[in-house]
């Protein structure tokens, strides 16, 4: 496709250029590549003896390591939800390894600086710095940004997973300052068991679905955040998960607590190699928000989706939960989901604390043989709470794209509310565009307004982009970008840009 | 027809393991059914019965059974009702000037039916129709039905068509000049209704078929309709007037080029319902409307709509408008879904289905689905529930209406969308007004 000089694009009113130049920047899968690091694995399969290794390898207590047995006999009596939307050969979980970690991480680094400088690269190269220095990327090119100077706004401290174990966590002593504990979940077993007993299961019991059971009983890394009464997180938190290893699936846990008042914003990134077989990713999230607290949780998820015949890319079963357990506490959840063979994942709030709000802004792009089915739970337990779903789903290629929710009101959520808007987008004749929400209301004084569209993209529209000089591609990701604006407009600074660029990359090759 | 047609991707919809204790049931129940006709419906009946043990009897995990408990379709007998305060015939359609026929306990009663004779109309009885070598019947019994399980599985469509007692067999050549009404009539407290009915429409043929009465202590309702290019079929059903009751209804319609089926249903007091429809716009250019209106008032009653409307040609035209009134503990359900087949372009497919809670007890549970594989569509669906507009109400008292009357007149006004996809006039305004008798009765008692 024609690459447009960025300088020369005349820009008009109401198209902004950062769209018009990554659209000009359009490549495929960017994050192909892999990091020849020297690796040890845990043996092929899973049995307790495996569990028991990975609950080893991570200096655990008896108890955590008990607490993952239990999980791993109960998986063994579950069987594989097969409900979605969702179309993919026997899944063999004997025949991949749940445990796979850089040699040079057998003996922990104290400090960033002794981590293996192969990582470091990797990091570098992912566009995410492990210096404190550094900024991360995707702000880069930002410099019409209105926040521009305004430092604190573009300092990430970062917590950087790579296959099964934590590399490292940048700004740790300055967050520590304030009381924020941010670091892998691993070293929080270790050092904070109080938080973690407390907290650990108490939104996604180890009994809770077939893949959350899985992960409870060989996660082997995650984030740990811990936001004290009344702080606001003085910077955003992110993690970075990559995937390295072949054959190896990734389990991580990330647990967040924010306590009475406190304020956080967490960002989550991922990627994985080109790899030809099929790789299984299995993570939990958990999200406890007291009173008064909020929580903003973004994801852009780039997991490998496989060629374009639908060969390789990551299986992605993931079960993300928030409980406002307390009056007035809040939870935002907002995902890109570009990448993955297989998406299953519906991040969730259970709204218990009276006045407390969910919000779930979402985009979910599937091309070529990619299959998602995706979407939210809003369950409404306490009065007078409030919900918005935004959901834009776009299919292209072969794609089936499902959107699958839940709103419920219960007998005593009176007076809650929710809007719920879901839209689907089709490019081409070959792809498939679902929506399957769940509607129950209980109780008279609630209200619940349910909205869903599926169209083409707009004849009109293209033709007028067209018409404006830009390629059939262009236009088509312009389009895109606007049928998603609701979604990107709620997504953080450092997410929007790299957000937007996704939406056209992903749709590279599914017109003409 | 589309060549991709053909390529259907939805996989069949399965429940939750099958039980020993529902095998226990399903043979309860088929021990307690009839026997079934042995004529040119036979094979027909064989391959449902075969069907049926296939699948089971559903449970209350089966997908399509979350919201309605099925148990007291699944019992093998349905416990009597007293007869006494159902006595005469609804004053629906009363005035109507149409053809008559009448089932008594699920069987026709020539005495009591017109003649069945209609310039343009040929109707004759499931019973003898059965007994005719040769009838038309043979070919068309049973091929919708079979055809609707599929992804979705319905067990009492499959366990009508392999025992029903009786039904009316219509072929439509012409245009009708009245509406034919089958009327059901109870005469046995505890009489376990099981008809069937088959509809064929000739090219350019058209009927408005009504339907209403009272079943019995529970009933079991299939229509197939197949439908010719350009034919039209306009129904209305109303059967639900009266005490509890429990029922099963399935509409199974395919619709061919340039045809059109309008169902409307108004349901008042049920019990225990499950209405179904799956209708197949298989030609160009088709057109299907479903639409109900339904009042449910009372602890314990259900009721379940059930929607599956597939787009399998071009340019096609759906549309599903369910309303519900709910109080005193009711329960409304919706299961709407429209699926739009590979190649099925320029598809208009509408959706809406909304609740009207009257107070705190009643609740509204709905999942209205896309499934599109057809990009150049336009498909909506809007599901609303809430209380009433308190504003609204305000204002019509503010203008002297009592608060009783404001409510109904409401309600009416909350309705009306339902009610406009009557397309007669004389007969939507028979049953606004009949529904308005209604609702005042009601804000009195």
């Amino acid at each position: 496709m024609a690459v447009l000089d960025a300088p020369e694009i005349e820009v008009r009113e109401g198209v902004d250029r950062e769209t018009v130049e990554t659209v000009a920047n359009m490549g495929s899968y960017k994050y192909g590549w892999d990091t020849e690091i020297e690796m040890e694995y845990a043996p092929k399969g899973i049995n307790e003896d495996i569990v028991r290794l990975i609950s080893q390898k991570n200096d655990e207590p008896e108890w955590m390591t008990e607490w993952r047995l239990a999980a791993f006999r109960r998986w063994q009596g579950m069987t594989e939800p097969r409900w979605a939307m969702l179309n993919y050969p026997e899944i063999d979980y004997q025949d991949q390894y749940y445990y796979a970690r850089p040699k040079s991480m057998a003996v922990k680094p104290k400090s960033l600086d002794e981590v293996d400088p192969a990582l470091l690269a990797t990091y570098e190269k992912l566009g995410i710095p492990l210096k404190e220095q550094a900024i991360l990327a995707g702000v880069e090119g930002a410099d019409a940004s209105p926040i521009q100077g305004r430092d604190d706004a573009r300092r990430v401290a970062v917590d950087a997973v790579f296959d099964s174990v934590s590399v490292g966590t940048t700004f740790k002593d300055e967050l520590a300052k304030a009381g924020v504990i941010f670091c892998s979940i691993s070293e929080a077993i270790r050092e904070h068991p109080e938080l973690v007993k407390k907290y650990l299961g108490s939104v996604v019991p180890p009994s809770d679905n077939f893949f959350a059971t899985l992960n409870s009983a060989v996660f082997s890394d995650g984030s740990f955040v811990y936001i004290p009464p009344g702080v606001r997180c003085p910077m955003e938190l992110s993690t970075y998960f990559r995937i390295n290893a072949e054959n190896t699936g990734q389990f991580e846990r990330t647990l967040i607590i924010a306590d009475k008042g406190s304020h956080v914003s967490y960002l989550e990134g991922c990627t994985a190699p080109k790899r030809d077989t099929a790789q299984l990713h299995a993570a939990v999230v958990e999200i406890v928000v007291l009173e008064d607290a909020e929580v903003k949780y973004s994801t852009v998820q780039n997991w490998f989706p496989g060629d374009e015949e639908g060969k390789g890319g990551i299986y992605n079963f993931v079960t993300k939960r928030a409980d406002c357990r307390e009056a007035r506490a809040k939870v935002m959840w907002t995902q890109v989901e570009t990448g993955s063979a297989i998406t299953w994942k519906y991040p969730s709030c259970i709204l218990r604390g009276e006045e407390s709000q969910g919000e779930f802004y979402s985009i979910a792009i599937a091309n070529n043989a990619q299959q998602a089915d995706t979407g939210t739970k809003m369950i409404h337990l306490g009065k007078n709470t409030r919900s918005r779903i935004v959901s834009k789903g776009i299919s292209a290629g072969r794609a089936q794209n499902t959107y699958r929710g839940l709103v419920t009101m219960h007998p005593r959520a009176t007076n809650s509310r929710n809007y719920t808007q879901c839209d689907s987008l089709l490019i081409g004749d070959q792809c498939g565009a679902h929506t399957v929400p769940y509607i129950e209301v209980k109780n008279t004084s609630s209200r619940v307004e349910h909205e869903a569209t599926t169209s083409k993209v707009d004849e009109d529209q293209l033709f007028y982009c067209r018409a404006r000089g830009m390629d059939e591609e262009e236009a088509v990701a312009l389009v895109v970008n606007g049928f998603c604006r609701e979604v990107l407009q709620a997504l953080p600074m450092e997410f929007a840009m790299e957000a937007q660029s996704l939406v056209a990359i992903s749709l590279e090759g599914s017109v003409g | 027809m589309l060549e991709a047609v053909k390529t259907q991707q939805t996989p069949v919809i399965e429940g939750a393991p099958r039980s020993a204790r529902a095998d226990v049931q399903l043979d309860a129940r088929l021990a307690a059914a009839p026997a079934p006709m042995t004529g040119v419906t036979a094979p027909a009946r064989a391959d449902a019965l075969a069907r049926l043990k296939e699948q089971g009897l559903p449970g209350p995990r089966h997908e399509y059974w979350r919201y309605t408990d099925p148990a007291p379709f699944n019992a093998a007998r349905p416990a009597p009702v007293a007869l006494e305060a159902v006595a005469g015939d609804p004053k629906l359609f009363a005035d109507v000037d149409k053809l008559r026929l009448v089932f008594v306990d699920g069987r026709f009663d020539a005495a009591a039916s017109d003649d069945p004779a209609l310039a343009g109309v040929e109707i004759t009885t499931l019973a003898q129709a059965d007994a005719q070598p040769g009838h038309w019947v043979a070919e068309a019994y049973g091929v919708l039905e079979a055809q609707g399980q599929k992804p979705v599985r319905r067990a009492f469509a499959a366990l009508n068509t392999a025992v029903a007692t009786d039904g009316a067999v219509i072929r439509v050549t012409g245009k009708a000049d009245r509406p034919v009404q089958i009327l059901y009539r109870p005469s046995d407290a505890g009489a376990d209704v099981i008809v069937h009915h088959v509809l064929r429409l000739e090219e350019g043929a058209e009927l408005t078929l009504l339907e209403n009465g009272l079943l019995g202590a529970r009933g079991n309702v299939v229509i197939e309709a197949d439908l010719a290019p350009g034919a039209k079929l306009h129904h209305i059903a109303a059967p639900r007037a009266g005490v509890a009751r429990i029922a099963t209804t399935h509409l199974f319609a395919r619709v061919a080029e340039a045809a059109s089926l309008k169902s409307f249903e108004l349901s008042v007091d049920g019990r225990h319902m499950r209405s179904e429809s799956v209708v197949e716009l298989a030609g160009d250019d088709a057109v299907a409307h479903v639409a109900a209106a339904v009042l449910g008032d009372g602890d314990n009653l259900r009721h379940d709509d059930t929607v599956f409307i597939t787009h399998g040609a071009l340019r096609g035209e759906s549309r599903q408008v369910f309303k519900k009134v709910l109080k005193n503990g009711a329960t409304g359900v919706f299961q709407g879904k429209i699926l739009v087949r590979p190649g099925a372009q320029k598809t208009d497919g509408y959706q809406i289905s909304q609740a009207l809670l009257l107070d705190e007890d009643s609740q509204f549970l709905a999942k209205p689905e896309l499934e599109i594989y057809a990009d150049d569509v336009k498909c909506s669906h809007g599901s609303t529930t809430g209380a009433l507009d308190e504003t609204a109400l305000f204002y019509l008292r503010s203008r002297g209406v009592p608060r009783e009357r404001a409510i109904v007149l409401l309600v009416l006004s909350f309705l009306a969308d339902a009610l406009e996809e009557v397309e007669d006039e004389d007969l939507r305004a028979e049953i606004a007004g009949r529904l308005e008798d209604w609702l005042t009765a009601k804000a009195q008692g």
